[in-house]
């Protein structure tokens, strides 16, 4: 305690700006916690403060710069697939100085177009969307908005990231081996994947990916402990589970997720190693290779395809609901109006949770799997758009007559509302198994999960960081690149993917390297053209984005300590917070996080550490009781 | 960014307010439970999980294959049908050529839930601060689980040595035994299945005996009575019996079902 309250300009109850200041308001820590002050120490050296840091603030930035550098590597790999889709018969010798023997006589090695493909799904769901996304945000603003000085753990959640760091050089290496990257896509379907001699790509790289895998699933793990054990442990006093912000209920009901579902996928790779380099049956039946009788019996690959969508479904919402969480916090603020159903937006979040446990064989239609068992899965599936149509229609009455502020993260998160409603309703139809049926090899689920999770997600993410750039790096981000990167990106991903379900309606098939040599899929060269450029055109705008990062780092406007005039506790904090969040005592909390433009109120909002007792004027009956 | 006019805080009333201080109102551990035990509850739910995956592969693999029907004694072992358990444990170390369905397994099992007794009572001695208690009842519990590794261990290699029939294979030799692609009992699977299965849980225990015995360290050297409490033992404790339970859960589907 003594050594923070020693630095300057840190004083306690600094005044928020424009706002009503926390001063005079008594806020005593609870005793548990008193121990994490003792991670301070003003004479850490720089690997302990930088690198093994215990701080989750620093942690959350290792989680997104190494999002980022996989974000624009997976980007890469989807440009490279998109030049062979869109020009299938063009020369791409021009890669052979950069891709060397998977360019062959100036085609690209199809074995290789496999492992684009799925080392560009491995990378964008896990590596970024899972570790970059919930990594960065769980981490940074769990503490920050609970008010705990930091993590539970924070020795695990440094070992949480850098299990991450070991899995992600590992996946990294793999793409530099001979025989190439995991290549039986990102679901890794056995027998291909379980069947070392089967393509070049089910070999080594297939090895590294599940051992890539497993350090991943523990890292996971030690996140989402983490993450639970914190939410239920070390609110600070009045943050009742109904004063929580919504970000923080959506980082929480991820990490449940991700605690019940990564287990599972650890058992599927764990049963496909035994498969692939000790000799057992679990997936494999009646086989024949290269001409030769396997002796496997008794298997089967469909047990893996349950196993692995039993984590697959809930990790799409792993994915998505993070996002969810700060767009509901970046909208309500930037339209200066409460969230619309607070405790309805709470009630979906859960809804949807529980649903994605009991959803998983939707992705199964089309695998022989009994009808009967469709039909459940269908009828539970299509649940789903009850609590997803709820947080819709709320984030619209939230924005309806708000007073809003066009900031970039609100665009953003306008954006995700847009881009979730229409790869949404993409859902409704597949969800339907006579439907996905005949959809289900086309491009438009491709199109579909694209919109609603991959795209959604990426525009949670940039939301995010264009909002909370100021809490983290304590300057702004431009505002003028953020409406460029805005712009590109949101025309980029419709010109991309509304072609993409028109291709995919029509019948053109996922999967498919080389697809002139049939009359029926030619007629599209030209939309497939028009994809692919829009894709990489969408892909280059990213790096307006990755500028605009880095350039505010170092030469942004200094922000101030409320920039966005927010109502949660991590605008409480000093500009550049060290660790332990508080310079003083953590505040308490008496309000719920959105009392924004509430009547009667001068200002149009009340942080959620000012006491009813400072707003006399602006309090409902029910409030005014509680100033006793 | 506009930025709106300070709000003048009207007089405040003379009451201070204090944050309401319910169960989940924040500033307290709803659970009762510190955070370290609520990481180990979280860790043994997402574990549980695990096994859950393995049980479950276990019971469709074994759906997809026949089931032998008839007089339990006209059973042999054949790739047709899944082996009945009682022929396939019934040996007894020091009993050769005995058939004891199911024996040995019954007195591992009664090990691992004694150990799982003495356990508690480490843990209860920790509440009592008695570090000589918490000493004895550690020592008894690693005695417990190493004795439990170390009957697997037996029941594994006689599993591995196979009968003394053997299976006919299809080049005219014998092949005795299982080993994870030939299996005398019975469809590969139920060896790969067992190996994996119970190989899973063994790992659990091993690393609960290893927990077990730094922990024995701990307490020797005094580091938990230095702390004031001895919950680590309790944590190690929760992992203890969850290890034990997931065996009730194994047993029952291997041998029992």
């Amino acid at each position: 305690m003594s050594d923070m309250a020693a630095k300057p300009n840190l004083s306690p109850g600094v005044q928020t700006q424009g706002g009503i200041g926390t001063a005079g308001v008594p806020a005593t820590e609870h005793g548990d916690h008193l121990h994490h002050d003792d991670h301070e120490h003003h004479d850490q050296h720089w690997l302990w403060k930088y690198v093994f840091s215990q701080d989750h603030k620093v942690i959350a930035k290792q989680f997104l710069i190494s999002g980022m550098i996989w974000a624009i590597l997976g980007g890469t790999l989807s440009s490279l697939f998109r030049l062979q889709l869109g020009w299938p018969e063009g020369s791409m010798e021009w890669l052979a100085p950069f891709l060397g023997k998977w360019i062959v006589a100036g085609k690209l090695n199809p074995e290789f177009y496999l492992a684009l493909v799925t080392m560009h799904g491995t990378i964008m769901v896990f590596f970024v969307l899972t570790a970059g996304l919930s990594g960065t945000f769980s981490n940074f603003l769990i503490p920050l908005q609970v008010g705990a000085r930091d993590m539970a753990s924070g020795f695990m959640n440094m070992l949480s990231y850098w299990f991450f760091f070991l899995s992600s050089i590992i996946m990294f290496a793999s793409l530099f081996i001979e025989t190439g990257p995991a290549a039986a896509g990102w679901t890794i379907y056995p027998p291909l994947s379980a069947l070392p001699q089967a393509i070049p790509g089910s070999g080594a790289g297939m090895t590294l990916w599940l051992v890539s895998m497993a350090f991943f699933i523990v890292s996971q793990l030690l996140g989402g402990v983490n993450y639970v054990t914190t939410v239920i442990n070390m609110r600070t006093r009045g943050m009742s589970m109904s004063k929580l912000p919504l970000t923080i209920w959506a980082f929480f009901l991820t990490a449940i997720l991700g605690i019940l579902s990564f287990p599972v996928l650890f058992s599927a790779a764990l049963l496909l190693i035994f498969d692939r380099s000790f000799g057992t049956s679990f997936f494999l039946s009646d086989i024949y290779i290269a001409g030769q009788a396997l002796s496997n019996q008794g298997g089967s690959p469909v047990l893996f395809q349950h196993l692995f969508w039993f984590l697959g479904h809930p990790e799409v919402y792993i994915v998505i609901m993070p996002a969810m969480g700060m767009v509901s916090e970046v909208l309500a603020t930037n339209a200066r109006k409460p969230i619309f159903g607070y405790r309805a937006m709470i009630g979906s979040l859960i809804g949807i949770s529980l649903l994605s446990f009991v959803v998983w064989a939707h992705h199964m239609f089309v695998t022989g799997m009994n009808p009967f068992l469709g039909s459940v899965f269908m009828f539970l599936t299509l649940i789903i758009a009850v609590p997803s149509g709820v947080k819709v229609f709320n984030w619209l009455a939230t924005l309806w007559r708000g007073n809003i502020r066009f900031t970039a993260a609100m665009l953003f998160s306008i954006g995700f509302v847009s881009l979730f409603i229409s790869g949404g309703l993409t859902g409704i139809i597949l969800g339907n198994a006579t439907l996905d049926i005949q959809m289900h090899n086309t491009y438009f689920v491709v199109a579909h999960f694209h919109l609603v999770m991959g795209s959604s997600a990426f525009f949670g993410l940039f939301a995010g960081v264009y909002h909370w750039f100021p809490k983290m790096f304590g300057r702004m981000m431009d505002e003028k690149l953020g409406y460029i990167h805005f712009w590109l990106t949101f025309a980029g991903v419709y010109l991309v993917f509304m072609p993409m379900h028109y291709v995919g309606i029509a019948g053109f098939p996922r999967r498919y390297y080389a697809w002139t040599g049939f009359d029926a899929f030619s007629q599209f060269a030209d939309l497939n053209r028009f994809i692919s450029i829009a894709a990489i055109l969408a892909f280059f705008a990213q790096f307006v984005f990755i500028f605009n990062f880095f350039y505010s780092i170092f030469r942004g406007r200094r922000a101030t300590q409320n920039p966005w005039n927010s109502t949660t506790l991590e605008w409480t904090t000093p500009v550049n917070p060290g660790h332990g969040n508080w310079p003083g005592e953590i505040p308490a909390v008496y309000r719920w996080p959105y009392d924004y433009s509430k009547p009667g109120s001068d200002v149009d909002f009340i942080p959620q550490n000012v006491p009813y007792s400072k707003t006399q004027s602006s309090n409902f009956p029910y409030e005014q009781d509680a100033v006793e | 960014m506009s930025q709106p006019t300070t709000l003048q805080p009207p007089a405040a009333s003379a009451t201070q307010d204090a944050p309401r201080t319910g169960t989940w109102d924040g500033g307290n551990e709803p659970f009762k439970a510190s955070y370290g035990k609520l990481m180990m509850w979280f860790f043994l739910l997402s574990d549980a999980f695990t096994f859950a995956a393995f049980l479950t592969t276990y019971g469709l693999i074994r759906h997809k294959h026949e089931v032998f029907v008839g007089k339990a004694e006209e059973f042999v072992f054949s790739t047709r049908w899944w082996p009945v358990p009682d022929k396939v444990f019934n040996a007894f170390p020091g009993l050769h050529g005995m058939d004891v369905p199911l024996g040995f397994v019954a007195l591992m099992t009664m090990i691992l839930i004694l150990s799982s007794v003495t356990m508690v009572l480490a843990v209860e001695a920790g509440h009592r601060m008695d570090k000589n208690d918490v000493q004895k009842w550690l020592l008894w519990t690693i005695l417990f689980g190493t004795t439990f590794l170390l009957s697997q261990a037996w029941e594994w290699s006689h599993f591995i040595h196979g009968s003394e029939k053997g299976m006919l294979m299809a080049d005219g030799t014998t092949f005795f035994g299982a080993n994870l692609a030939v299996n005398e009992y019975g469809p590969v699977l139920f060896a790969d299945l067992f190996f994996f299965i119970t190989g899973f849980h063994g790992t659990h225990v091993l690393s609960g005996v290893c927990l077990l015995v730094w922990c024995f360290i701990a307490t020797s050297n005094g580091t938990f009575h230095k702390r004031g409490h001895y919950e680590m033992i309790e944590k190690i404790g929760l992992y203890w019996h969850f290890v034990d339970l997931v065996w009730v859960f194994v047993f029952t589907f291997f041998y029992l079902v």
